[in-house]
């Protein structure tokens, strides 16, 4: 039998104004696991989905135990073989673990399901795969990891040669994650081929065999298992590009702190995170996803309940327990999502605009000025240059730089002194880009301070005075910029471990 | 020859910024429901007209209205719930409560009759309160917090009165409250109707209370996020509905000159159809008093014309159906084809 299982050539994906995938080629042997590394956007998650037939690619050439097979549906995927765990559970809460595994698959008498034959089968499954669980269990009663061992029974279900893990350790504790390590080393032995995404350097040296790298859509270049090195990885994973561009000179003076975040916790994630935000100052926060950063900004604003820590603005300990507090101190959010959580996309511009001031143009008797807001809202419109027919015009008409510009616009009408921007440029087009990096910049020169959450390094380069890194939950670095590397931020945010290293000023 | 005043065109009608087609479609499309409605109930007021000659009577059509004013006022407050994306279940029986409450005031305490009017508004805003605080604090499901709500009213009305009907035959001047003509010819029930109506629409358009109502239901997180305080403003807004749940609760146990302990299960569906038939989505977000107001008549004038007709009230029922059936029908088509 030939060792090789799975090899992928030329694939290339291109999405309206985004080219994902750029021939992008990787190799994956029997009982082998493949970690598949790279930025936030570097192409992970559209190259496995046009693997498990989510995504049709536009060229290139999937070859399945020496013969080529065309992957149009997730069916298809499945039937062949390849089967992949989502980073988000895919698995319904209130069935046993048993109904979970044989969904649509369910052994059936007539119109009867045969209950006790589906429960004979799972156990059969879990007993080879050596998962002590119950079949009869109900999925939404185990833990996380345990659930996530259900998936890839449901997986491995569908006698899969191939099995794609994304992210499979982000949610669990380290005891859990060794359980699925010794699963992962005997489906190895039986040889299974393994494509393991992940973020965690130090998993890598421990279960990969190869790291293929990816980076903005292309194949970088691939290790073997006696080259792994993580600083190799990070560099091939961040590359010596987009280093360049105008960033923020150490010249300006230093301002007056005025946010000081102390032991910020909160139950599931955040671990004592502590920093300082200066009058003026863009403080990048970077980190790879899920380390922590919207959590900080939702907490600080009180849309997050937290377990301790405290927060000052201006130099004075404030209590902000839900956002409405928060803004009351003049700290405004934008989120990430601006669709869900940041507009009224029904409503138009002008509400849009006025949803956070409008106690400002409203009298004693709660009627509200609509002359003198939408004075302002237009004031703003021309400001801020959003292109929209008028301030009347529906919100989910506009594209996205304009939608972002209205959340801008709502909070300057509100007069916040600090902006915290959650992804700022996300889903944005370049030119736009640039706009809002002149208007984050033109923010700070008129003494707003501003916290600049980003995935993308080359943005939190370019803009931030300084960065803070975050990786699971913890501050792991605070650098100056002109301290600062695409290589030095990768660095600080994959350090998981409990090594506490805290390089600050 | 002087210039002809036909051609010129007077200088008002140069728009200095004319409109551009696209705002002024997207305009008429959210309007498209509201007219829709306003045209089904000419359209049912010309077919009456036509079917009976008592239809399109003075004396009628102030039946009509009379008919509408308690279903009315109840869907005006219950205009403001809806479009916060909640629903409000304890409307029917709460108005029966606020009725049953008013009496005990009157009747058995025998207060003034500002104070027992007064405090028959007040048992209907202290459900709304309760309402509000179970959803917006206790997280409950409206649909679930307020069927509790109409249980606990219906209950409460029956305890309080002892089953028996309470009668205000002794109250002067209660029964005027409904019944009265300030304006002649025009029952004062059908004038409070007007009032409320006016005031419902100054708070939901004009007021901060109306702006946050729309944007709660837009998106309640996103105006969360913003530092709209939702929590203070639900509890507002269900109080505010049953505000009007109270007065409703007056206006009815006036017309009857009686509070009727049994009566009130059924009103809030009717209620919550005119609102839905008036262009006020269940989905939240989009709604307006002038459609309810619509959205009331048309249920009454309905029902009127077909009784006119002598029609079995069996088949009013199924006519009533139909006609919510096609509202929610267009207003779904209109949503699809403004979200592709």
């Amino acid at each position: 039998m030939p060792t090789q299982l799975l090899a992928v050539r030329g694939i290339s994906k291109s999405f309206p104004g985004v080219q994902a995938l750029r021939d992008v080629q990787f190799e994956l042997d029997r009982g082998e696991v493949l970690a598949l590394v790279g930025e936030n956007g570097a192409g992970k998650s559209s190259l496995m989905k046009i693997l498990s037939g989510i995504y049709t690619k536009d060229s290139g050439s999937i070859t399945l135990e020496g013969a080529e097979v065309d992957i149009d549906s997730p069916k298809t995927a499945q039937s062949l073989g390849i089967s992949i765990i989502h980073q988000e559970m895919n698995l319904m809460p209130h069935l046993t673990i048993a109904q979970n595994i044989y969904i649509g698959r369910e052994p059936r008498g007539g119109v009867f399901l045969r209950e006790r034959a589906l429960n004979r089968k799972t156990t059969e499954l879990l007993e080879r795969l050596g998962i002590a669980l119950d079949p009869r269990e109900v999925v939404g009663n185990l833990t996380v990891a345990k659930q996530q061992m259900v998936e890839i029974a449901k997986a491995l279900s569908f006698d899969a040669k191939v099995l794609i893990m994304d992210e499979p350790t982000s949610a669990l504790t380290d005891a859990e994650t060794e359980t699925l390590f010794r699963l992962i080393e005997g489906l190895k032995q039986r040889g299974t081929g393994i494509i393991y995404i992940s973020h965690r350097m130090e998993e890598l040296r421990r279960i990969a065999d190869r790291v293929t790298v990816l980076r903005d859509g292309q194949y970088i270049g691939s290790l073997g298992r006696h080259e792994l090195d993580v600083a190799t990885i990070i560099e091939m994973m961040v590359g010596r590009h987009l280093e360049e561009g105008a960033r923020p000179g150490a010249d300006r003076a230093r301002g007056d702190v005025v946010l000081r975040v102390q032991g910020l916790s909160t139950r599931h994630l955040l671990d004592d995170v502590s920093f300082e935000l200066r009058r003026g100052e863009i403080l990048g926060f970077a980190g790879l996803m899920g380390a922590g950063r919207t959590e900080v900004a939702r907490a600080i604003i009180g849309a997050d309940p937290v377990e301790s820590g405290t927060v000052q603005i201006n130099g004075r300990t404030v209590r902000i327990s839900q956002p409405a507090d928060a803004v009351r101190q003049g700290v405004g959010y934008l989120s990430e999502d601006r669709k869900l959580l940041g507009l009224l996309l029904e409503q138009d511009v002008n509400s849009n605009i006025l949803l956070a001031s409008l106690r400002d143009y409203t009298d004693a008797l709660g009627f509200v000025h609509t002359a003198k807001g939408k004075q302002k809202s237009r004031e703003y419109v021309k400001s801020l240059r959003i292109k929209t027919p008028s301030i009347a015009s529906t919100t989910k008409n506009l594209s996205g730089g304009n939608q972002q510009k209205v959340v801008i616009a709502k909070w300057l009408a509100r007069d916040c002194d600090i902006l915290i921007f959650d992804e700022p440029t996300r889903g944005i087009d370049v030119g736009a880009k640039e706009e809002i990096y002149r208007l984050l910049n033109d923010l700070v020169a008129q003494g707003k301070s501003i916290i600049m959450i980003s995935s993308e390094l080359p943005e939190v380069l370019r803009l931030s005075h300084r960065i803070v890194v975050m990786a699971n939950g913890r501050i792991t670095g605070v650098l100056e910029n002109e301290d600062a590397s695409q290589a030095k931020i990768m660095d600080h945010a994959t350090r998981m471990g409990v090594e506490k290293e805290y390089s600050s000023r | 020859m002087n210039a002809s005043p036909i051609t010129e065109t007077p200088a008002e009608v140069k728009n200095p910024e004319p409109q551009k087609s696209g705002g002024a479609l997207s305009f008429l499309r959210t309007q498209l429901q509201q007219s829709l409605a306003f045209a089904t109930l000419v359209v049912l007021l010309v077919f009456f007209s036509f079917a009976s000659n008592n239809f399109f009577t003075w004396s009628n059509i102030s039946g009509i209205l009379l008919s509408t004013a308690v279903i009315g006022i109840l869907a005006l407050g219950t205009t403001f719930v809806i479009i916060t994306g909640g629903i409000d279940l304890s409307i029917g029986t709460g108005m029966t409560l606020a009725a049953v409450m008013t009496g005990i005031f009157l009747v058995n305490l025998q207060l003034p009759l500002l104070v027992g009017v007064v405090g028959g508004i007040a048992t209907g805003a202290l459900m709304g309160f309760v309402n509000g605080v179970n959803i917006a604090i206790l997280k409950l499901p409206p649909f679930i917090a307020t069927l509790a709500m109409m249980l606990i009213a219906q209950g409460l009305a029956l305890v309080i009165s002892g089953v028996r009907p309470i009668y205000f035959s002794g109250v002067a001047g209660f029964k005027d409250i409904a019944l009265g003509t300030l304006v002649p010819g025009l029952p004062n029930a059908v004038l409070i109707l007007f009032l409320l109506a006016v005031v419902a629409y100054l708070m939901l358009s004009k007021t901060i209370l109306g702006r946050y109502t729309f944007a709660i239901g837009s998106n309640e997180e996103a105006s969360r996020l913003s530092g709209v305080n939702t929590r203070t403003w639900k509890i507002l807004i269900y109080t505010v509905a049953g505000v009007f749940t109270g007065i409703a609760g007056v206006v009815i146990a006036a017309r009857l000159d009686s509070a009727q302990p049994q009566l009130g299960v059924g009103y809030e569906l009717q209620a919550i159809a005119a609102v839905i038939i008036g262009g006020t989505s269940l989905l939240g977000g989009r709604g307006s008093i002038m459609g309810t107001v619509i959205g009331a008549l048309i249920m009454s004038v309905l029902i009127n014309g077909l009784r006119i007709m002598s029609i079995q009230t069996e088949w009013q029922n199924v006519v009533v159906g139909l006609v919510i059936l096609v509202a929610v029908f267009t207003d779904s088509l209109r949503q699809r084809r403004s979200t592709s």
